[in-house]
């Protein structure tokens, strides 16, 4: 997993509660069994005026001019600025990769969807909560102020806006850790395999039905 | 020894070990797969040379993609039926049980896991699937999970995870006829929200929810996710245990009698206590109509389209405009004047054999309407296909009009052939009202299949309740 440490970067306002993970990457992406490829087909109904299917040359379709990612001041960004339960909807890791394929490392909202949140960490995305009344103060300034960018370190567990501003943010530590470090989960867990087959060995007295 | 919740006790059997910050690596008993979101796991197993922790608790099956007729031809989408063949690969080279499609046990994950008695009162139960949450209504731990997760699970038999907090959703008293679990569960997440159960998990309890059968508190709980809870559940009784003698993979002779004995427990103690209680009152719950893009936006039959004039927090007004004006609606339309071009009755939500026959009830003796371009049936089972068309439901459906298809997600989310065009209005029985889920551009309003039915034969939202 790639690392995270610190991030300055142009932030991008999207404007909707309740993103879905349909909305995220629809459907019809799904279909491919590979982790990459999926960001042209990032939030795929809203940025193109046409249908897209698997497979089609995305550069060629019919771009939706008036979507926030589709204006040239926002190419670039890095840093997705979101309203609540961002991420709600289905498991779909595919709009994880999505986000990331794109060249998102952060995305700031006031409440993320569980599911969505717990597997940005797996792909090194940093899903990062702040205070309803924080987020909107960040999007009437990154809307008025074109280049708007903010730095986010994970060290110091700050977002850092161009004026100086510095709010603190939560963020477990082990996740905290592990997205610092670039650990892959399923390494640091096979370290406790003894533990696992212990439990194991317990649980077959126990329940034995289960085995 | 102080009191515990049914999540408590589920937690607590199967932690392994915990972190100092509280993340516990937690140990899973069955472990379902699907084609869509497994394939970068075994992929990834292969590429780093893992291998599976236990293969044994894995129960694999295609769904999502798999196509509702012309089944002896295979897949037409090329797309598809790589993703199906991938999962085919995974299950020869890993050695997994798989029931692919043309078994009579195939079928949606969520439905098969516990007709097969894979999915067992105690358990933890996951899937690369959000709507996991519908196994807890056996009193068992059940959570959706990423691919990556998938992976760990695969690997290490584990998953990590922080202790949720625990809500307790308490149905009082009993629904009236015409009233089914789906009206309870929408009901419910019009009352907390899409993102009220963000965070928590969701115990159901309250007489109207010991009154449902098993398929009812499937249904219950497999919409915990869209009030935001990874996991719901229920806690075990007869009906429970009643539910699960006899499937072919329940434990039998002695084991069936100790098993049992430790199901019993698997209840919240009477003074257990929970971070949130919410009370609703069956009685009150009428048949529900989703009119927006989110499940939370749902109205009683008897109940106008609202207008966001009247909302003052903005965001969720111009949420509510957003999706006024996607679902082709107007402010103060009453739901029963809206009309609808498509049906699709299906989905892990109610496709279960009391859903089918619930819909049967109602389509007897009459005929689709004519402004309804389409109405379909798609069991969740081939199991629960082969019971209906011995029961003679298919013939009541194919007289009215119905198409009667096979086994799987189908319009649920329309990765196969079966989709709304754009602008199509549907009722649904399915559990996501988002846009473009089942079509790009189509409009979906969720129901009970009861519900459903009742819109196929009058070509609009109708009360059921009224169609006698
Ligand atoms: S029926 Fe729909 S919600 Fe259920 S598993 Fe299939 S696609 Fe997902």
């Amino acid at each position: 997993m790639e690392k995270f440490e610190t991030l300055n970067a142009l932030v991008c306002p999207l404007d909707r509660s309740n993103v879905d993970t349909d909305a995220i990457i629809p459907k019809q992406y799904l279909k491919s069994v590979k982790r990459t490829g999926f960001g042209p087909n990032l939030f795929d109904d809203w940025r193109y005026l046409d249908p897209g299917e698997p497979g089609m040359d995305h550069g060629r379709r019919k771009i939706n001019p008036d979507f926030v990612l589709n204006q040239s001041r926002y190419e670039g960004a890095q840093i997705l600025l979101a309203r609540k339960n961002f991420g709600c909807g289905s498991s779909r890791e595919h709009a994880v990769w999505a986000l990331t394929n794109y060249g998102f490392r952060v995305v700031i909202a006031p409440s993320f969807a569980d599911i969505f949140f717990n597997n940005s960490f797996k792909n090194g995305l940093l899903p990062l909560i702040l205070d309803e009344a924080i987020v909107d103060q960040l999007f009437r300034e990154a809307e008025a102020t074109p280049g708007y960018t903010l730095t986010v370190d994970l060290h110091a567990q700050t977002v850092v806006t161009p004026s100086g501003e510095s709010f603190p943010f939560q963020v477990d530590p082990f996740r905290r850790h592990c997205l610092l470090n670039g650990l892959d989960d399923i390494g640091l867990t096979l370290q406790h395999g003894e533990d696992i087959r212990a439990y194991e060995a317990r649980r077959r007295t126990e329940a034995p039905w289960l085995f | 020894m102080t009191a515990k919740t049914l999540y408590d006790k589920l937690w607590d059997a199967h932690v392994v070990r915990t972190e100092e910050d509280g993340t516990a690596l937690l140990y899973i008993d069955r472990h379902l797969v699907h084609e869509v979101t497994s394939p970068q796991a075994f992929e990834g197993l292969r590429l780093t040379a893992r291998k599976l922790w236990r293969s044994h608790s894995v129960v694999a099956v295609p769904d999502h993609n798999v196509p509702t007729r012309d089944r002896d031809q295979g897949i037409a989408d090329p797309v598809s039926r790589t993703q199906v063949e991938t999962l085919q690969q995974n299950v020869r080279h890993f050695g997994l049980t798989f029931f692919p499609m043309g078994d009579i046990r195939q079928g949606i994950v969520h439905v098969i896991g516990p007709e097969q008695g894979a999915t067992l009162p105690g358990m933890t139960v996951v899937c690369g699937d959000s709507h996991t949450s519908t196994h807890g209504a056996f009193g068992a731990l059940s959570m959706g999970i990423g691919t990556s997760e998938v992976e760990h699970v695969l690997a290490t038999q584990c998953l990590l995870q922080k202790k949720m907090k625990s809500m307790l959703i308490c149905v009082d008293g009993q629904v009236g006829p015409g009233v089914t679990a789906k009206d309870i569960v929408l009901a419910i997440i019009g009352e907390i929200g899409t993102a009220g159960g963000t965070g928590y998990a969701i115990e159901f309890g309250g007489d109207a929810i010991r009154a449902l059968s098993m398929e009812g508190r499937m249904t219950v709980c497999n919409m915990a996710i869209e009030a935001g809870a990874r996991a719901g559940m229920v806690a075990v009784d007869d009906t429970t245990i009643d539910y699960v003698k006899g499937r072919p993979f329940a434990p039998k002779g002695a084991y069936w009698h100790q098993a049992v004995e430790a199901w019993r427990e698997l209840r919240s103690d009477p003074d257990a206590r929970f971070d949130r209680v919410v009370h609703i009152d069956a009685a009150r719950i009428e048949p529900q109509v989703t009119w927006g893009t989110s499940p939370e936006m749902v109205l009683p039959v008897s109940g106008k389209v609202p207008n966001p004039d009247e909302v003052t927090d903005e965001v969720k007004a111009n949420g509510m405009r957003r999706a006024l004006e996607y679902m082709g609606l107007t402010a103060g339309t009453p739901i029963t004047d809206v009309t609808v071009d498509k049906i699709f009755i299906g989905s892990c939500t109610n496709a279960r054999l009391e859903d089918i026959r619930a819909a049967a009830e109602v389509v007897k003796g009459r005929r689709v309407a004519g402004n309804v371009k389409l109405a379909m049936v798609v069991p969740g089972s081939g199991l629960v296909k082969q019971q209906a068309e011995a029961e003679g439901l298919d013939r009541i459906f194919l007289d009215a009009g119905f198409e009667w298809r096979e086994p799987g997600c189908s319009m649920c989310l329309a990765m196969n052939a079966d989709r709304l065009e754009p602008g199509e209005r549907c009722a649904s029985t399915s559990n996501r009202n988002f846009e473009s889920r089942q079509g790009l551009g189509g409009r979906t309003h969720l129901v009970s299949p009861a519900m459903a039915a009742a819109a196929a034969v009058t070509g609009r939202f109708a009360d059921v309740r009224e169609l006698n």
